[in-house]
């Protein structure tokens, strides 16, 4: 009961900062466009020390114009230690640690693992569809989750997807964002990489939602494994590379491409 | 009679003359059914999914990254510090077999798509694949680019040679290579005619057999016509963002709809999203813009020119770079080719000019050697969108019938397409080892 109550506690304190922190549309271009201007002084500043280089931001670029793959970014500098941390934790942990992972499991193992936690997922997406009011989502998500639990095997099968029952994906951080919360500041997660505050903090009732239903499926010492179990497909099934792109405007590029999946994923 | 036979006759001959040339010259492809009549839509989205080969996925292949250091002593700035080392890919056979070497396209690495299908092809029909990525790739300019300012014909061929000499010598321990072979797409087929010059006089390699895909023929009208295309923008570069912003609407309405993104994902929305050809013009020329932006500004920092990152400034891993990407966003690489790449060189060399230069980093440059090449084949779209009007004879003339002209495909829109693919592989495994 205190657990529960502990948990209810933390849920409405994540929400209430959530909302703190998140401003209206119009609030938050006006921050960005001065965040931007500001970092854009800065740089010019420091660049009046050096000798002009044979292109100039002020002879190129036109007054009004507008960074379009900006990003309410006002952490960068932390972001960006981060980006680079979980670079170094992917070469020295996870990558060996998923190459691993394929070389001793074979694949259809693989795959019923990876089914397995996609049915937790399918749970999330009922849950916050359910939260979202929308009815569409919760029977499709809920059917999945009916329909792999029993005949797929405890979720190890999808059979839902070969009956063409089609997969929603809801998460925590949709949710606050279909009623009207903003995606809020950039944000690095550790291990986890690109996020931003909104889908940060959604991250935790998700994953207590699944902790929770973990917790009375299975034993105890079940529960450390399966949570690295999960990790590892997570990463394996991600294709992203730290760096890979090579360009150095990578950071950039994949903060754009984040928020605005984030963004479309929302409306959808 | 007599003058009816004349006649005839004079006819006849002016036939023969005229078919006479032609059925010696570039195989052109009749009964072709590429789908994708539309040179920018093919170029854009390629090739369906449900029309390409059954190949082994990469998995099957076992395609892997490697990495090599080129220039021991090479002080890479803190910026680039994840690209001192030089990344490529192998997917090796078990037994002895003819190793081929990939060369990518402009700004594409040794694990992009277009690298990964072909390795995937000729892996299944045998080969030792060995994937390296383009010049013009900016891990390639700081780990491999001996002055790291890129897109001089002769330079790039011999760094690409030194790559290549370094991967065999690792490769030569654990693998037997019956022959070399050399092929690449767009830039990379460029290369690919330059290395192979170069190795008549190295003999490093003394490839058996090479095939350009889709190359340009002349280095600086392909990149005009790639940077022109960005004009296509409705109301002028001026006017990006309202585009850029248009094409993110367009393609949401698409993404709202789509249950999985699958691989026929980009053809659907390329579907529902109803571009008309301009947009998608300037689309290629954005996305050229922005591969163009990394590869300059790496050699900017790499050689502290002072092209946009002010001379003497260092930049560290965590700096600020938002300014250098607005920046980029509004030059083109015709503005690096006169402002950068020929001032550079010109310093190298002031005799030099820029008329020269410019028609030196060219196949035709070249021509005499391709003519006579019989190892070397091409493979090229009448419809290729980096030619010039007429560019596309130059095949016909200095390769004759070891050119093959399809129809349709755009600018590589059609290399993973069954047929090309046959073609593709078949170049190379029909020529006695």
């Amino acid at each position: 009961m205190q657990s529960m109550a502990a948990r209810l506690a933390f849920l409405m304190l994540t929400c209430s900062l959530v909302v703190a922190c998140s401003s209206t549309p119009d609030q938050l271009q006006r921050e960005q466009r001065e965040e931007l201007e500001q970092q854009l002084q800065q740089q010019l500043q420091q660049l009046q020390d050096y000798p002009e280089p044979v292109f100039t931001a002020s002879q190129v670029i036109p007054i009004d114009s507008i960074d379009v793959t900006s990003v309410y970014d006002p952490w960068e500098a932390m972001n960006k230690r981060i980006y680079n941390f979980n670079y170094h934790f992917d070469q020295w942990v996870f990558l060996p640690v998923v190459r691993g992972w394929r070389a001793v499991v074979p694949r259809p193992a693989r795959i019923g693992v990876r089914n397995f936690f996609d049915t937790f997922r399918d749970v999330r997406t009922a849950a916050n569809s359910a939260l979202q009011a929308s009815p569409k989502k919760f029977f499709q998500s809920l059917g999945r989750v009916l329909v792999n639990s029993t005949i797929g095997l405890f979720g190890t099968i999808d059979v839902a997807t070969s009956m063409g029952m089609p997969r929603p994906d809801e998460d925590f951080g949709q949710t606050l964002g279909h009623w009207g919360v903003g995606q809020g500041p950039y944000l690095v997660l550790p291990l986890l990489g690109p996020s931003n505050l909104r889908d940060g903090f959604g991250e935790l009732p998700d994953f207590a939602l699944q902790n929770y239903i973990q917790g009375n499926l299975l034993a105890k010492p079940l529960r450390a494994t399966v949570f690295l179990f999960d990790s590892i497909d997570t990463r394996e099934k991600t294709n992203f590379r730290y760096y890979e792109t090579g360009s150095a405007f990578e950071y950039r590029t994949v903060r754009w491409l984040y928020s605005t999946k984030r963004r479309l994923d929302v409306g959808k | 009679m007599t003058n009816n036979n004349f006649l005839a006759r004079l006819l006849l001959g002016h036939c023969l003359w005229i078919v006479t040339p032609l059925a010696f010259a570039t195989v052109t492809v009749v009964n072709y059914d590429f789908p994708v009549k539309d040179k920018f839509v093919a170029t854009v989205i390629g090739t369906p999914a449900d029309l390409q080969p059954d190949l082994p996925s990469v998995q099957q292949i076992k395609f892997q990254k490697k990495r090599l250091t080129v220039f021991p002593d090479r002080q890479v700035p803190d910026l680039l510090w994840y690209a001192e080392e030089l990344y490529y890919s192998v997917a090796l056979q078990d037994k002895p077999s003819p190793l081929i070497f990939l060369i990518a396209g402009t700004g594409a690495s040794h694990n992009g798509s277009k690298n990964v299908h072909m390795a995937r092809a000729f892996h299944k029909a045998g080969f030792h694949v060995v994937s390296i990525s383009s010049p013009t790739y900016p891990n390639f300019v700081t780990a491999a680019s001996s002055t790291a300012v890129v897109g001089h014909a002769q330079i790039d061929a011999e760094d690409l040679y030194r790559v290549m000499e370094l991967i065999w010598s690792e490769l030569d321990e654990s693998i037997d290579a019956t022959s070399f072979n050399l092929t690449g797409y767009s830039l990379g087929a460029f290369n690919s005619a330059y290395v192979a010059k170069l190795d008549e006089e190295r003999q490093s390699f003394n490839f058996r057999k090479v095939l350009l895909i889709n190359p340009p023929v002349s280095l600086y009208n392909s990149i005009s016509l790639l940077d022109r295309m960005t004009q296509n923008i409705p109301g002028g570069e001026d006017n990006f963002a309202q585009f850029f912003d248009k094409l993110v609407k367009a393609f949401s309405g698409v993404y709202k709809k789509q249950d999985e993104i699958g691989e026929d994902f980009l053809y659907k929305a390329y579907r529902a999203m109803d571009l008309k050809n301009e947009q998608l013009a300037a689309l290629v020329g954005v996305s050229f813009r922005m591969s163009s932006t990394s590869l300059v500004f790496t050699s900017d920092v790499m050689t502290d020119y002072g092209y946009v990152k002010p001379k003497g400034l260092e930049l560290d891993r965590y700096a600020d770079l938002s300014v250098y990407d607005q920046i980029f966003l509004r030059l083109g690489f015709t503005d690096y080719y006169h402002n950068f790449f020929y001032p550079f060189y010109k310093s190298m060399d002031p005799s030099i000019s820029r008329d020269e230069f410019i028609a030196a980093v060219s196949l035709t440059a070249i021509s005499d050697y391709l003519a006579t090449a019989e190892k070397i084949s091409v493979m090229h779209n009448e419809d290729d969108i980096i030619l010039e009007p007429g560019e596309i004879n130059f095949f016909n003339e200095v390769f004759g019938e070891r050119a093959t002209i399809y129809p349709y495909g755009g600018h590589c829109g059609n290399m993973s397409y069954t047929e090309n693919v046959r073609h593709m592989v078949s170049t190379f495994t029909s020529v006695a080892p």
